[in-house]
């Protein structure tokens, strides 16, 4: 047999029909929905007299929309439209008979943490949703991509969606990563790289030492931004730190059906002498603790460089960097670490699991949030925030001076109250920075939980090394 | 869904890389549960100012541009979130073809779900086009899908490559859904085989 990648392994195995131009039926293991991107969805499939083929294998959950403040069970905290959407949603889960986490569900969270946690998500899968930040599951060696909604009606209607096969790319981070250097400056570091176009028509595999030394946490932080590089998927080969997550979980195999999907996941991986169309390489001891200072998630440098003018750049890059640090509002050459903030943001499917919060925790462990600085954290799911809770993490933040949310994607998009007041600059663990994503004007600086809760601290962006 | 064929009209030009799936709609856009009438908010941000009074050098408010159908732009064009408003409201708007040096995955793919024919041509090419497009109403440039071409207002051929079945499902007008419903057959033989090797799925 001719040796393969990781990727053409799970391809293979759920072609469910091909046509001689190479187009396929992929055949779709789990179909997760949320409220934003579903409604027209279900609306086609009432229209045409059509039903869900596996309710079985789809699982809805609201997030985009939903408050996070405490009191979002008085209905008023949620504005007219938003409410409509979360309401189609209950109505169309009820009506199809998916799976589903409703609003009061202590399980509900982000679509992206839920499945994972739930173990919805397990290796040699395909998983997609109406939602780009899908390939987050990649990360159990699972192919999961971001579908639109016509597309979205389709794997509802049919199970399958139709697609061609992309292209191998391998982006190796070799030996290890310096203290305070986490998977989001690792995922950041590559965009920098390839910038968010040089993805476009490939899935990603990560591999090498440092990749291999992520937790799981770590490692969906990781395959959650290969769609800002433009990839259709990120990819990381199971492994027993990939199994144990698993392991127990709700929807997990258990007992001899375990052991026959461990069988197969332990195949899951890129044979040695198989064919890449594209490599990169990134030295893990090279990474720094990064942030992004423009509008665009390649914009990123070490926190320890300078605002850069549009002249460092070429192309069309020459006028968008303009545009960037105009709206920025950055003056070229002003160190990184000297640019005040109003607003933290801890949390999203990029940082909003366990790990992230113990990690923000331990910097703000006995500080304080600079005078008049507003910030949150917004845990992924409701068992996050009760392990959180638990683990005496809740109690940090909120004696820092952070306000302790309910789980949703929050400041992540402002699609729900939580939003940036014009002119207002953030440190945000989210994964967008474009223009008006977190509120109209406002500014975003995308980097790790650590050093969003070390920004905090000081009020500016700030050198997590130097509070470690 | 609709058939694309030919396309004459009015191009508007927008020079910028990565206009993102935020500056097409912004989110708070996204609250609606249909697919229509999305096209007044169609670059909102961009478009309009805080008071909802248009921006008034924003392409689209030109009074040589209000009536585009075609859309020529820089680089990986729809990067971003997978909401297919973007190409709703760019339908809407009454934008049937997209032009730029490339496009973001989901985007392009969430543009033949739409009617709309999303086309990528070599950086030198859109230059080109981006200069026709600047000079106003009176350059009406022309797309032939089947010939696979775009016209400059001045005579100037450039021809694109495009996938053969996306070509034929935008140029008949089918609908997915129904083209794999007549494969079921190879679905329900998939399923059955899976559930074997695989069962815990
Ligand atoms: S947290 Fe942000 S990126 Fe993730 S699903 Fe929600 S809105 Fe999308």
């Amino acid at each position: 047999m001719s040796p393969k990648t990781l990727y053409d392994k799970i391809w293979d195995a759920h072609v469910a029909h091909e046509a001689e131009d190479g187009t396929c039926l992929l055949y779709i293991d789990r179909h997760l929905v949320h409220e934003v991107t579903s409604p027209q969805a279900f609306e086609g499939l009432r229209m045409s007299g059509r039903k869900v083929r596996a309710p079985e294998k789809t699982i809805a959950v609201p997030d985009h929309n939903v408050p996070t403040t405490l009191d979002r069970d008085d209905a008023t905290t949620m504005t007219e439209d938003s409410r409509i959407q979360v309401e189609a949603l209950d109505k169309n889960a009820r009506d199809f008979g998916v799976h589903y986490y409703p609003v009061n569900d202590v399980r509900q969270g982000i679509v992206h943490i839920v499945g994972p946690e739930q173990g919805w998500t397990l290796p040699g899968m395909t998983v997609v949703c109406g939602d780009s930040h899908t390939a987050t599951h990649g990360a159990f060696g699972a192919l999961a991509h971001g579908i639109g909604t016509s597309e979205v009606e389709h794997v509802l209607a049919t199970q399958t969606l139709i697609q061609k096969k992309s292209k191998n790319m391998k982006v190796e981070i070799t030996g290890k990563l310096a203290p305070g250097v986490t998977a989001k400056d690792i995922t950041l570091a590559v965009i920098g790289k390839t910038g968010t176009a040089g993805g476009t028509g490939y899935v990603i595999e990560y591999c090498g030492e440092a990749i291999r030394g992520l937790s799981m946490e770590g490692r969906m932080t990781v395959c959650n931004m290969a769609i800002e590089g433009g990839a259709r998927a990120g990819l990381i080969a199971p492994d027993e730190t990939t199994f144990e997550y698993c392991k127990g979980r709700p929807h997990a195999p258990k007992g001899a059906q375990w052991e026959a999907a461990m069988e197969w996941w332990k195949t899951l991986y890129s044979d040695d002498d198989a064919h890449w169309d594209k490599v990169l390489t990134i030295k893990g001891e090279d990474i720094a603790p990064v942030v992004t200072w423009g509008t665009s998630p390649e914009d990123v440098l070490p926190i320890t460089a300078k605002v850069p003018a549009a002249a460092d750049f070429t192309g069309g890059k020459v006028g968008a960097a303009q545009r960037s640090l105009d709206y920025m509002g950055l003056t070229p050459g002003t160190p990184l670490n000297e640019v005040a903030i109003d607003t933290v943001f801890i949390g999203s499917c990029t940082n909003g699991r366990i790990e992230d919060l113990r990690a923000a925790a331990a910097i703000l462990k006995g500080k304080k949030v600079k005078d008049g600085l507003r910030a949150m954290v917004v845990p992924g799911s409701g068992l996050v925030r009760a392990q959180a809770e638990e683990e005496g993490l809740a109690d940090i933040f909120k004696d820092a001076g952070f306000e302790w949310r309910l789980a949703g994607c929050s400041m992540c998009l402002a699609m729900n109250p939580d939003q940036l007041a014009p002119g207002e600059r953030c440190a945000s663990t989210s994964n967008r920075n474009f223009e008006g994503r977190q509120g109209f004007k406002g500014r975003t600086h995308l980097m790790s939980p650590a050093m969003a809760a070390a920004a905090a601290i000081t009020g500016k962006l700030t050198d997590v090394r130097e509070m470690m | 869904m609709d058939k694309f064929d030919k396309l004459t009209g009015v191009a508007a030009p927008m020079p910028l890389v990565n206009i993102d799936t935020d500056m097409i709609i912004p989110k708070q856009f996204l609250k609606t549960i249909q697919r229509s009438g999305l096209g007044a908010n169609l670059f909102d941000e961009m478009r309009y100012d805080r008071e909802g009074n248009e921006v008034p050098d924003f392409v689209l408010n030109q009074p040589a541009y209000r009536e585009a159908e075609i859309l020529v732009a820089g680089e990986n064009f729809g990067c971003g979130s997978s909401r297919e408003h973007a190409p709703w409201a760019i339908k809407d708007f009454g934008i049937r073809c997209v032009i730029a040096p490339s496009f973001a995955d989901i985007f392009y793919n969430n543009c033949f779900k739409n009617g709309i024919l999303p086309i990528a041509l070599p950086q030198e090419a859109v230059d080109v086009l981006m200069k026709d497009a600047e000079k106003g109403s009176n350059a009406r440039m022309s797309v032939d899908l089947e010939a696979q071409t775009v016209t400059t207002s001045d005579g100037e051929v450039f021809t694109f490559e495009l996938d053969s079945f996306k070509k034929h499902c935008l140029m008949e007008g089918l609908d997915d859904i129904g083209l794999t419903m007549a494969k079921e057959a190879s679905i329900d033989s998939y399923e059955a085989q899976a559930a074997q090797a695989r069962p815990w799925v």
